[in-house]
């Protein structure tokens, strides 16, 4: 039986007179892969953000394993170390080279040694074809490389949870796939996974659930299956049949 | 991978073409140049020596013999000019990273650090550094007990120099930290590291290289400013050039000075200019305009 991993309550969240979030409420077990769709602007990647604890929430609370990460009290830190984020522009550091992009948490948040980081920062590379760039600087890099550096870079502490914010909106089509192919990996090791994503395609591949969002509140969650197969909700019906038009 | 050697490739006429006419276009413009210049400089000249006291001034202002009896003496106080300027410059670069990273921080707690850093920053980049020079190269042996040994005179004068430039080149690094993409910061954070740990990891180091041209020219502007210290009694490059003045009844002392110290900048002219200008080729690549 697996285990939750993360437990949203009534998370509200508004920018000024904006209300982003009302009223979230979700869970997620280990090894979970959850895809969060929904058109821009509705609250996917506030979502995210305020789960990495880069927003401050108005209400609710939200709990990993059986820690509650809103409490005041918390060191934000060791929760942030404890969850990957992988963005939609890569935010690699152009000052430093790709491995030393890869280890930097690990060194410097983990305090683990540098023979010890870069070896790991090394195989990780491997993994992903890229050891033989390990001193290149990112921008010599394609945007695919550089997407795969940034999930590598994010998994390199092991995290708990892994969070990946629209991660292949800024590529170029050809470039998708090995991104993708990157995450396919990760769900089959066993990664617990929350991306916001608008490849439905992927979503419906590797998705074991679906969450659809719609001005800030969850309309409609479900396997793949039934979300993209037979949708209950009229508003996600209309979302979907837009992308399918477009 | 397939390879493209671009030289291997031979031009085609219509290519060849247009580049003999680039170069006889830059020939024109470059002897356009030139004449004009040297035409521009005769007239300069003639104007010169014509003035009714020219000849005065070029005794008393060029004097070969003046100069070379000069030259020792004021050498030895240029390289009293290089040491302040070593310290100076170090002094600076620790104060004004501090200050400006000060005035980074967030939150009520460092509220006072930010009000004294944002204070000092308004205050020195306001006084004239000649004011700072003496209030503190006199102000601070005032606080001495009469016995004690005095405090040299180019000391007090480096840490003149130190308030003042922090001043300026903090608010350098301070641009540049907030020139550092917001999303980088939201990177760090995410990946645990503290607000501390991402200003020395991943800030600093991208801010730096953003206002190093910027550092540079402040550091030329030091480069002379070093010279302010003679005010304080000093046997700088400066003073030495009054005292020699004061014996031979001549000017030249001082155009021996200045020479010496545009010979020191132009090294860190011709520097910044050729790293400014790699800067810019970099950021536009393939540009013409």
């Amino acid at each position: 039986m697996s285990e939750t991993v993360l437990r949203l309550e009534g998370v509200h969240k508004s920018f000024g007179e904006t209300a982003v979030l009302q009223g979230i409420d979700l869970t997620v077990s280990s090894h979970e892969v959850v895809a969060l769709i929904g058109a821009s602007g509705s609250g996917k990647s506030t979502l995210l953000r305020t789960i990495n604890l880069l927003e401050r929430l108005d209400d609710g609370q939200i709990w990993l394993r059986d820690v509650d990460i809103t409490d005041p009290q918390i060191k934000h830190d060791a929760v942030r170390a404890r969850i990957g984020v992988v963005f939609q522009s890569f935010n690699l550091f152009p000052h430093l080279s790709v491995l030393d992009n890869v280890t930097l948490a690990s060194r410097h948040v983990l305090g683990v040694d540098r023979g010890a980081a870069e070896a790991r920062g090394r195989e990780l590379l491997s993994r992903i074809g890229l050891a033989d760039q390990a001193k290149s600087f990112p921008d010599r890099l394609s945007g695919g490389q550089q997407q795969r550096a940034a999930i590598v870079r994010a998994i390199a502490t092991n995290p708990e949870l892994l969070l990946l914010d629209e991660i292949t909106s800024a590529l170029d089509p050809e470039l998708v796939t090995e991104v993708l192919d990157l995450v396919r990996e990760l769900k089959a090791d066993g990664t617990t996974i929350i991306m916001a994503t608008h490849e439905m395609a992927f979503a419906r591949d590797v998705a074991d659930r679906v969450v659809f969002l719609d001005r800030g509140i969850i309309v409609e969650e479900g396997p793949p299956s039934q979300v993209f197969g037979s949708p209950r909700e009229a508003r996600t019906r209309e979302f979907l049949g837009r992308f399918t038009a477009g | 991978m397939t390879s493209h050697d671009a030289s291997a490739r031979q031009p085609s006429s219509i290519e060849l073409g247009r580049r003999a006419v680039r170069r006889r276009q830059n020939t024109k413009s470059v002897l356009v140049a030139i004449i004009s210049t040297v035409a521009f400089a005769f007239i300069a000249w003639l104007t010169l020596i014509n003035t009714p006291g020219w000849a005065v001034v070029q005794r008393t202002f060029f004097s070969p013999e003046v100069a070379i009896e000069a030259l020792p003496r004021v050498w030895d106080g240029f390289l009293l000019n290089l040491r302040v300027l070593f310290f100076a410059v170090i002094g600076v670069l620790v104060l004004s990273i501090v200050i400006a990273t000060v005035r980074t921080l967030r939150g009520p707690v460092f509220f006072p650090l930010r009000a004294i850093a944002a204070g000092y920053t308004d205050l020195f980049r306001g006084l004239p550094l000649i004011i700072v020079l003496y209030l503190v190269g006199f102000g601070i042996p005032g606080l001495q007990a009469p016995g004690d040994e005095r405090i040299p005179s180019a000391v007090l004068g480096t840490v003149a120099l130190v308030l003042t430039y922090s001043a300026y080149v903090s608010e350098v690094f301070r641009a540049g930290i907030e020139a550092v993409h917001p999303s980088q910061r939201l990177a760090a954070r995410s990946l645990g590291l503290s607000h501390g740990k991402t200003m020395r990891l991943v800030v600093l180091p991208q801010a730096v290289r953003k206002v190093t041209p910027a550092l540079m020219n402040d550091f030329v502007a030091m480069q002379k400013d070093v010279g302010l210290i003679s005010v304080l009694g000093a046997v700088d490059a400066v003073r030495a050039a009054q005292i020699e003045t004061a014996q031979a009844f001549n000017f030249t002392p001082y155009v021996v000075a200045g020479l010496l110290f545009v010979l020191l900048a132009l090294p860190m002219i011709r520097l910044t200019d050729w790293y400014t200008a790699r800067l810019r080729a970099r950021e536009q690549i393939g540009g013409i305009v």
